[in-house]
């Protein structure tokens, strides 16, 4: 098995409090050092990616006086992705009486992560919760409201409070522009210099420390060096890797995998999560793939023919010869199964050669049956919107023939590893939202990610970060410090390096078929057979990259081949270590599913006794085995129990 | 399908700029408009030609990086649509497409359809926000918020920052982005207090940033993505007034 | 760096686009609010030669015994001369930022959707102002009227729009139906500058815009025509 990895040490979160799990946050704040306002405004903090995480850090680490440099590769802070979030954020208000608490939101989390998420970090998250959504309302967020004026709720991702807020289908944009807004006064004041159109290339660390990164200027192409106190990286996940996934086409993993590179441990690669309603593909010339909101399964049914090659119009396949499969095998959830599961089963049937529309990879959701029952009208109010953007995507009218959806990557658990105070293990490199692996185990639950982005940059990052920066300021680094000129020679050589090969395929044509790779073979089921082949595929695709990619331009422009160049040759590194952590772990959990470990009746089996553990890996370099190291999971409070929604 | 496109080429910020044909073959007509372009880049690199920068991002409609004027309509022909969820299906085998950047004074552009729209960052920085320092926040159902208001407030909210409205005024002006700016904090109680000095600030950097006035043509809200109403700029106008009106007490 | 999203563009303060729309609104609607009181006299042409001239009399004794003979019409005009220059010079003001915020044309001219009326405010705003530079030089001034008899403005009507001045009839009309596109959006326009703002509004400010446009245009053709016609001689 060592082909691929070699066992290192243990690895421990020595951060966290322990006690009563309800006061460790409490005690955690009260034990982290301060720094005095008026030393503030000379500590300078990094903060890179502008989404809910680091959009909400930078305003918030601003407001307490910081000096904060923001950096993203969109032309505004306003577009990160998390303007994308449909559904809604979670909080554990219980206005609606219904039972819900912090612990039962704590509880939910911890479960629907599988058991493989940190209990500390998760009983934070659901009490941060709360202020988030009075932090948000104070900004002005349009929630939706009931009659009498308060916030209304609904019930989301198959759970049976009703938790969720929302603003219509786009909570994250609204969430997002409240905290560009935040963002947006501090620039205004000053106290955040914003850099758009700027992309990290590299981090620096001297001593041991973070102190800076290296960033192009993407519009001049202009290399420069920029030093702080410390470097936060809020630059989201990395679902981008298989190439079609509901993330923006910038999504990258550049920030994170160059900080890997430097030493940062980097956790659970693997687990990715693939979410159940998506628009299928519809040709050779398809760039993304589009999400449907999750909601639509509370009325849609899921079927496809009980036949394979069962090439007749939906319309005509009659009632008997129909598979409402999800129905039949999980009659208490039906079509409200979790996203794993119906992905899964999705492509079960798909496999089966069960699937319909172009290339046989897709299943039908039937509103029929609830347009029978509620009326189009009433359709129409609750699902208007979504089925006006499936029809301007596939030209076919959802009232009047079943969609066709299909899964696709939609969030990666996985991310840099931190300890309870977000830090990674780089002294000074603090990683939020997306981009660490903290709160979401294996599997992350609707509505969850909105509130981790904004729990990590409004109320935990502010604590732990001043914690850290309470020994500073540190000794200002010098432009020729020895690992400045270092780091910066190295996104250099890179550039030139990329624009030199002068190959004959484009950037595009390696990134489309490493994802291929990827979907094929560390998608939604995984072999050790397959892993073992991806990683020889992807390996020798990595080394036909670097001799035959064609990079048009200079560096000394705006160069949007250039850019993808590099994220690429990233997304190969982080490819292999994805296959190797997939092939490591041999167990089914949450989002990662292998063939290899589940039960007579092909459901997710774990191991608890050999895999509560995060896999925690260390680089060494591109063509060696990376280091495993094992931070060991307890559970005191809410015992591993086996999902099982039949 | 096969077409053509005539598309805006210009190398830099100093470049003068100009209009270049190209073909592009056997296009499915469901590929988006911005897939359609990727097929051409992929050709125009293996020609050894320069591909055409364009920005987009997350190709679903809801960041409001795409932005190109098709045909002489900002995001193309089909109504409440931006350019990535255009699809190639609204067009006809043989057609000649144009493609052109965002024309503004305040949107120079940076390379071939890439402007810099950094004049509406500006504008939002003037006053586009409550005031609420994480932390200080009341209980959130302290506040009621009427759902006539509410709803309003979100329609105005869902403002993507596209440029679209710029793009298609004759006068090159973002009254409408402003407006639904103003309107949306202005609905919620919570932005009430900075509620005067907000629009008088945005109108100011609005001017400043060298955005054209409004004649209340129409055209913005005809090519708006997200169907803002153009009614918001009365809003706007009487906000205006009235915050004028209180400063001078 | 790019702290160019930090740095305004320009360190100079403009004036208020929208205070610039207020004052032409403001002052558009003083103007038009004219324009129906001139109306309203100009039809007193058909009750008779008397009638009419006596209404140009009592025009100039408007405030006696209180004013001097003229003195309100002195007031009006100085009054009506200042909206017209502050109109033009916000008209003015704003048609080069507009220029300057649009520097480069599109090569594919889109379909505007906006109407005829919208689309030739500035060219119909100038058509207007020859206007009334001439319409003074001919009817208050006399300078260019062929009949010319002071405080005789029925005859001066008369001769000015005999049938065999047909041209001057022509372009009189044309003018007047210039005024009316202009007033067509003015009118709404101004309403949406001073506040109007529901969409139900819109459309009932622009029904109410064209009617009284369509008014306006009515009313002072009808008396041209009615001399060409010889219902008035």
């Amino acid at each position: 098995m060592n082909d691929f990895w070699q066992d290192g040490e243990g690895i421990a979160d020595t951060a966290a409090p322990d006690g009563p799990i309800e006061t460790r946050w409490e005690r955690r704040k009260f034990t982290a050092k301060l720094v005095n306002p008026a030393n503030r405004r000379k500590l300078t903090v990094i903060v890179v990616g502008t989404g809910l995480a680091g959009g909400s850090a930078a305003a918030t680490l601003a407001e307490a006086g910081y000096h904060v440099k923001s950096y993203c590769y969109q032309d505004t802070p306003r577009r990160a992705h998390s303007i994308a979030a449909q559904g809604g954020i979670n909080a554990a208000k219980n206005y609606r009486n219904d039972g819900d608490s912090i612990y039962r939101l704590f509880y939910d989390t911890v479960k629907g992560g599988d058991f493989r998420a940190r209990e500390s970090n998760v009983y934070r998250l659901a009490s941060v919760s709360v202020n988030i959504i009075d932090q948000c309302v104070a900004q002005g967020v349009p929630f939706a409201r009931e009659y009498g004026g308060l916030l209304d709720n609904r019930s989301f991702g198959g759970t049976q409070v009703s938790r969720t807020f929302y603003a219509r289908g786009q909570t994250g944009q609204q969430l997002l522009l409240g905290a560009y807004q935040a963002m947006e006064r501090q620039i205004g004041l000053g106290t955040i210099e914003m850099n758009a159109r700027h992309e990290m290339l590299e981090l620096i660390v001297v001593e041991g420390k973070a102190r800076g990164i290296v960033v192009r200027d993407m519009v001049t192409g202009e290399i420069t060096t920029e030093m702080a106190d410390a470097v936060v990286l809020a630059s989201g996940g990395y679902g981008n890797v298989f190439f079609l996934s509901t993330n923006a086409k910038g999504c990258n993993v550049t920030a994170s995998w160059r900080a890997h590179r430097k030493g940062a441990l980097f956790a659970n690669p693997c687990y990715t999560q693939i979410h159940p309603t998506c628009i299928p593909e519809s040709g050779t010339h398809q760039s993304k793939l589009t999400l449907m909101s999750e909601s639509l399964r509370n009325d849609g049914r899921v079927w496809v023919p009980l036949a394979a090659g069962d090439a007749r119009k939906p319309g005509d396949i009659p009632e008997a010869e129909r598979d409402y499969y999800l129905e039949r095998i999980y009659p208490s959830f039906g079509n409200l199964v979790p996203r794993d599961i119906a992905s899964r089963a999705a492509k079960n049937v798909c496999d089966e050669g069960r699937g319909v529309g172009p290339g046989g990879l897709g299943v039908y959701l039937d509103f029929a049956d609830a347009i029978g029952r509620l009326g189009q009208k009433a359709v129409e109010a609750k699902y208007g919107n979504l089925f006006e953007m499936y029809e301007r995507i596939t030209g076919e009218n959802p009232y009047e023939t079943p969609m066709r959806i299909y899964p696709a990557v939609h969030y990666t658990m996985g991310g840099l590893w931190v300890d309870y105070d977000l830090q990674s293990t780089i002294p000074g490199l603090f990683v939020v939202g997306e981009a660490n692996f903290s709160d979401h185990g294996a599997n992350r639950l609707g509505a969850s990610a909105l509130m981790q982005g904004l729990g990590d940059g409004y109320f935990v990052l502010p604590t732990t970060l001043g914690n850290y920066l309470a020994a500073g300021p540190f000794a200002t680094v010098p432009q020729d410090h020895e690992a400045v000129v270092e780091a910066r020679r190295a996104v250099e050589d890179r550039i030139s390096r990329f624009l030199s090969i002068d190959g004959d395929r484009t950037v595009d044509s390696f990134h489309r078929e490493l994802g291929h790779i990827m979907w094929e073979y560390c998608g939604m089921e995984r072999t050790e057979e397959g892993l073992t082949k991806a990683i020889g595929l992807i390996r020798s695709l990595r080394d036909e990259f670097w001799q035959r990619v064609k990079v048009p331009g200079t560096g000394e422009q705006l160069n949007q081949n250039l850019e993808k160049a590099g994220r690429v040759a990233d997304f190969f590194e982080l490819g292999e270590l994805m296959c190797i952590d997939a092939l490591h772990r041999r167990e089914s959990c949450g989002g990662h599913f292998r063939a290899e470990s589940q039960s007579e009746d092909g459901e997710a089996l774990r191991h608890d006794d050999e895999f509560s553990y995060v896999a925690a890996w260390e680089y060494f370099g591109a063509d060696r085995k990376p280091t495993l190291h094992k931070e060991q999971l307890e559970f005191e409070y809410v015992h591993p129990s086996t999902r099982s929604y039949k | 399908m096969d077409i053509q496109v005539r598309v805006w080429r210009q190398s830099d910020s100093s470049d003068k700029g100009r209009m270049v044909t190209y073909d592009v073959k056997d296009i499915s007509p469901d590929a988006s408009f911005l897939e359609m372009l990727d097929v051409l880049n992929e050709k125009l690199i293996l020609d050894g030609a320069d591909p055409v920068a364009f920005d987009h991002d997350c190709r679903e409609g809801i960041c409001g990086m795409c932005s190109m004027v098709i045909d002489g309509v900002a995001h193309g022909p089909q109504r409440a649509t931006t350019t990535c969820q255009l699809h190639m299906r609204h067009f006809k085998d043989g057609d000649v497409i144009d493609v052109e950047p965002w024309r503004a004074a305040a949107f120079p552009v940076i390379k071939d359809l890439v402007v810099d729209r950094s004049a509406f960052d500006r504008i939002i920085q003037a006053g586009g926000y409550i005031t609420a320092p994480t932390g200080a926040a009341p209980e959130a159902h302290a506040t009621p918020v009427p759902k006539k208001d509410a709803d309003l407030a979100f329609e105005a909210a869902t403002c993507i920052a596209c440029g679209a409205c710029v793009a298609a005024c004759p006068n090159g002006s973002s009254m409408l982005f402003t407006a639904a700016k103003v309107a949306h904090l202005g609905l919620m109680p919570q932005g009430q207090p900075e509620r005067d000095t907000r629009v008088i600030d945005m109108l100011q950097a609005q001017d400043d940033a060298g955005f054209g006035g409004c004649t209340n043509m129409g055209e913005c809200a005809e090519v708006c993505p997200k169907g803002i109403p153009l009614n918001l700029i009365g809003r706007l106008n009487s906000d205006y007034r009235k915050a004028l009106r209180n400063s001078a007490r | 760096m790019a702290a160019a999203a930090a740095t305004p563009a320009r360190t100079s303060k403009r004036t208020s686009s929208v205070l610039l729309k207020i004052l032409m609104a403001g002052t558009g609607i003083l103007l038009v609010l004219f324009l129906f009181a001139h109306m309203i006299g100009n039809l007193k042409i058909f009750f008779g030669e008397e009638t009419f001239d006596h209404y140009g009399h009592w025009l100039r004794t408007i405030g006696s015994p209180a004013l001097p003979d003229e003195w309100f019409l002195w007031i009006q005009r100085g009054g009506l001369t200042l909206a017209i220059v502050a109109h033009i010079v916000a008209a003015t003001i704003l048609a080069r930022r507009a220029r300057a915020a649009r520097p480069v044309r599109y090569a594919h001219r889109p379909k505007v959707q906006a109407g005829y009326a919208a689309r030739t405010m500035r060219w119909g705003g100038v058509i207007v102002l020859l206007f009334i530079v001439y319409h003074i030089l001919d009817l208050t001034t006399l300078t260019l009227n062929p009949n010319a008899e002071s405080g005789k403005p029925y005859a001066n009507i008369v001769a000015d729009f005999a049938p065999g001045r047909w041209y001057v009839t022509l372009f009189y009309a044309i003018s007047i139906i210039a005024v009316g596109l202009h007033l067509r959006h003015g009118i709404w326009s101004a309403a949406r500058t001073l506040g109007q703002q529901t969409a139900r509004g819109q459309r009932i400010g622009q029904g109410i815009a064209l009617l009284l446009s369509l008014v306006l245009v009515v009313g002072y053709l009808a008396v041209p025509f009615a001399v060409l016609t010889g219902l008035v001689d």
